[in-house]
């Protein structure tokens, strides 16, 4: 039993991480219709940004700051500059466009920074949490974070003018245009908070997976399925997708026999497959209605 | 056809006769194979200079520094060495054609120096067909010893099973009895730890109370260590690359316990894994080591030190000296120069392998003093002792006696 409950606490610290990412997957989906395969790449980077600042002297919370800034920015520049003139190409053309980005940006990552790994601070300490043997002060700061960014975007979403706006600019884009919303800019916003939640998620899950080049990889591949399972248009389901994969992987790696180590990245694949197959929507996602 | 090879026997019979009778080794016939002349010495290389493993990149620029020096003094009995370094951004098919080029194009005496286990496992069979020797590999795999297959490759590195058996000698001394949990990962590189750990410990391997795996594609390995800690080891073994070496140790100094923590050599960098870890985390983690460690201050007044400084000065001044990468590259380059040495003026591949067979007791300047580069026609692991070491207010201290790691001895 006490292997059970540490199994779960284990998988919710590490749910987090993915819960973190599937937000900033969510993000992009609702501005584009696409997933970015990219996202954690440019994630990665961001981190890398900050951790770069911090070595230059700069104090934790201002890096953090102006690496948000420089996240969003970055990610307004790249819709602008790559993905507005494939706004019309067929779904394949951006995909290609997608893990294009995903190749430069971790090989100049690794250009820059090389690839040995770093050490990333935490400003919430790596001590032991309310005297929880499993999880650490950050794994919780975390977790709070997550939180505290999903209930920011819901009224971000529900109660101000500019998440209305992207909101009806993603659903209904003729009307929106109708009603003097410039949906251009809305999807080009939309990748520039996708961009900056994933510096958040990078901030964070850098001081548990250490900073280096390929540090997103993994984690990108479970973010989807978190963001899958919870339903890709809605935040609170991703980030509830994020702990159950979490939850499920360990319990899954330690008591289904035969499944072991070898099968737990194809369990979060199977995930995928079969929430789609099932339930497209995903747990929390509402059907979009698409006039032909 | 039977009367050539007796012909063949008896000339050589009378040169031999002739040479022992004149008793001069000047004398000695020179002999050549492709790539070796009468002034020069053609030796090819591959070392990921970009992508993922760029960072052992400095391998061969090591390597090529003591090279470039070896000439500059005059090169080895009047040959200079042309040392033709490739990049194959650690990616098998890319060594493949790197290796065809070094052979049938660049026609290189030989290959040496190869960094990277997939690599030389994409090149073994191609060099082996054309018997051209395929020496002291940068790769600690344990497959690389195996004469009767593969009698063109050798490798260098002391092997991971080797130092597995290490471990296993050093816990059956000091922590007899205690109940022990491995981390490995799931691929040869850890499957060859494992093994070498299993057999050091023999009928005692009974005192494994787990042996749990990972994946490399998995981002933490928490429920690992929660797994692993479920069953109340006193001692935690990571078979793991760096950043999960670092991610282990970090777990389990925020899980505030306190096992015997044991790490491999690959793991073992002070830079990259426990500083990264933290030094308080890392606090009393063991390994083992071969080679001299740049960081150490205990080497400060060591003639092979003061060598390999002078020759980065000189020929190297942006490399990291602390950079371990650099300490491979010249301690291989140095094993590969003395070889040279010992075969004379009988260049050919046949008698290069032969006396790549035949090293006794030689000592590199890089390597721990005591440990020794030792090969024979069935043993072709140039090196397989390692001593422990302990890791201690931010560096290593190395303790306890140089041990081979063969099964064997």
């Amino acid at each position: 039993m006490e292997l059970f409950i540490n199994q779960v606490l284990a998988g919710i610290a590490t749910g987090a991480i993915y819960a973190c990412m599937a937000l900033a997957i969510v993000m992009i989906f609702q501005a584009i219709d696409h997933l970015n395969f990219a996202q954690g790449e440019m994630a990665m980077f961001a981190t890398f940004i900050a951790w770069q600042l911090m070595q230059w002297g700069v104090p934790y919370w201002w890096a953090f700051l102006l690496t948000l800034i420089i996240s969003f920015a970055g990610g307004v520049i790249i819709e602008r500059v790559l993905f507005k003139p494939l706004a019309k190409a067929p779904v394949l053309t951006n995909v290609a466009g997608f893990i294009a980005l995903f190749a430069i940006i971790n090989s100049v990552a690794g250009l820059i920074w090389d690839f040995t790994i770093k050490q990333f601070p935490t400003p919430f300490g790596s001590s032991p949490f309310l005297g929880s043997q499993l999880i650490s002060t950050h794994q919780a700061g975390m977790i709070g974070v997550t939180l505290a960014l999903l209930i920011a975007l819901f009224m971000f979403f529900r109660f101000t003018r500019i998440g209305l706006a992207m909101r009806a600019a993603a659903a209904m884009p003729e009307s929106a245009r109708l009603v003097g919303i410039n949906t251009g800019w809305m999807v080009a916003l939309g990748w520039g908070m996708a961009s900056a939640i994933g510096a958040i998620a990078g901030i964070l899950i850098a001081p548990v997976v250490f900073l280096e080049p390929n540090m997103m990889g993994g984690v990108l591949i479970y973010g989807f399925a978190a963001a899958v399972l919870g339903g890709l248009t809605s935040p609170l389901g991703s980030v509830l997708g994020g702990f159950l994969v979490g939850i499920f992987e360990n319990l899954v790696g330690t008591y289904v026999p035969g499944v072991g180590n070898e099968l737990k990245l194809p369990i979060a694949l199977a995930l995928i497959v079969i929430v789609l197959v099932v339930k497209p929507t995903g747990l929390m996602g509402h059907t979009v209605v698409k006039r032909v | 056809m039977s009367r050539q090879p007796s012909f063949a026997i008896s000339t050589f019979a009378a040169a031999t006769l002739a040479l022992a009778v004149s008793g001069g080794h000047a004398l000695a016939q020179k002999k050549y194979d492709t790539g070796a002349t009468d002034t020069e010495i053609k030796i090819g290389n591959i070392v990921p200079y970009s992508g993922p493993a760029s960072a052992y990149g400095v391998v061969g620029k090591a390597m090529g520094a003591v090279f470039q020096r070896v000439n500059d003094a005059g090169g080895i009995n009047g040959r200079k060495i042309n040392f033709i370094s490739y990049d194959d951004a650690y990616s098998p098919p890319k060594a493949v054609e790197q290796v065809r080029k070094l052979v049938e194009s660049d026609e290189v005496l030989l290959t040496f120096g190869v960094l990277g286990t997939p690599s030389n496992s994409a090149i073994q069979k191609y060099l082996n067909a054309k018997k051209v020797p395929q020496l002291f590999l940068a790769t600690g795999a344990t497959k690389w010893n195996d004469p009767k297959h593969f009698p063109w490759t050798m490798g260098w590195l002391p092997s991971y099973q080797a130092e597995g058996n290490i471990y296993a000698k050093y816990l059956l001394k000091d922590h007899a009895g205690k109940k022990i949990a491995i981390l490995y990962q799931n691929d040869d590189f850890g499957k060859d730890y494992l093994k070498g750990i299993k057999d050091g410990l023999g009928d005692k391997a009974s005192n494994i109370v787990i042996e749990e795996s990972y994946e490399l594609s998995e981002p933490t390995i928490d429920t690992h260590i929660v797994k692993m800690k479920a069953k109340n080891p006193d001692v935690m073994v990571y078979f793991t690359t760096p950043k999960f070496g670092a991610q282990a140790l970090k777990k389990v100094g925020e899980l505030a316990w306190k096992p015997v923590q044991i790490i491999a050599n690959v793991s073992a960098s002070t830079a990259t894994v426990m500083k990264p870890a933290g030094f308080e985390n890392a606090q009393g983690v063991i390994s083992a080591a071969y080679a001299k460690d740049a960081s150490d201050p205990q080497w400060k007044d060591d003639a092979g030190m003061k060598d390999f400084d002078s020759l980065l000065a000189k020929y190297l001044p942006d490399t990291n000296r602390v950079d371990s990468s650099a300490m491979t590259g010249y301690n291989m380059a140095l094993t590969m120069v003395a070889l040279l040495k010992n075969c004379g003026d009988d260049l050919t591949r046949a008698n290069i392998m032969k006396q790549a067979a035949n090293l006794k007791d030689l000592e590199i300047y890089g390597l721990l003093p005591g440990i020794k580069i030792n090969t024979s026609p069935t043993d072709f692991a140039p090196i397989s002792q390692l001593q422990t070491m302990r890791f201690d207010n931010g560096r290593w201290q190395l303790f306890g006696d140089v041990i081979s790691g063969d099964a064997d001895r």
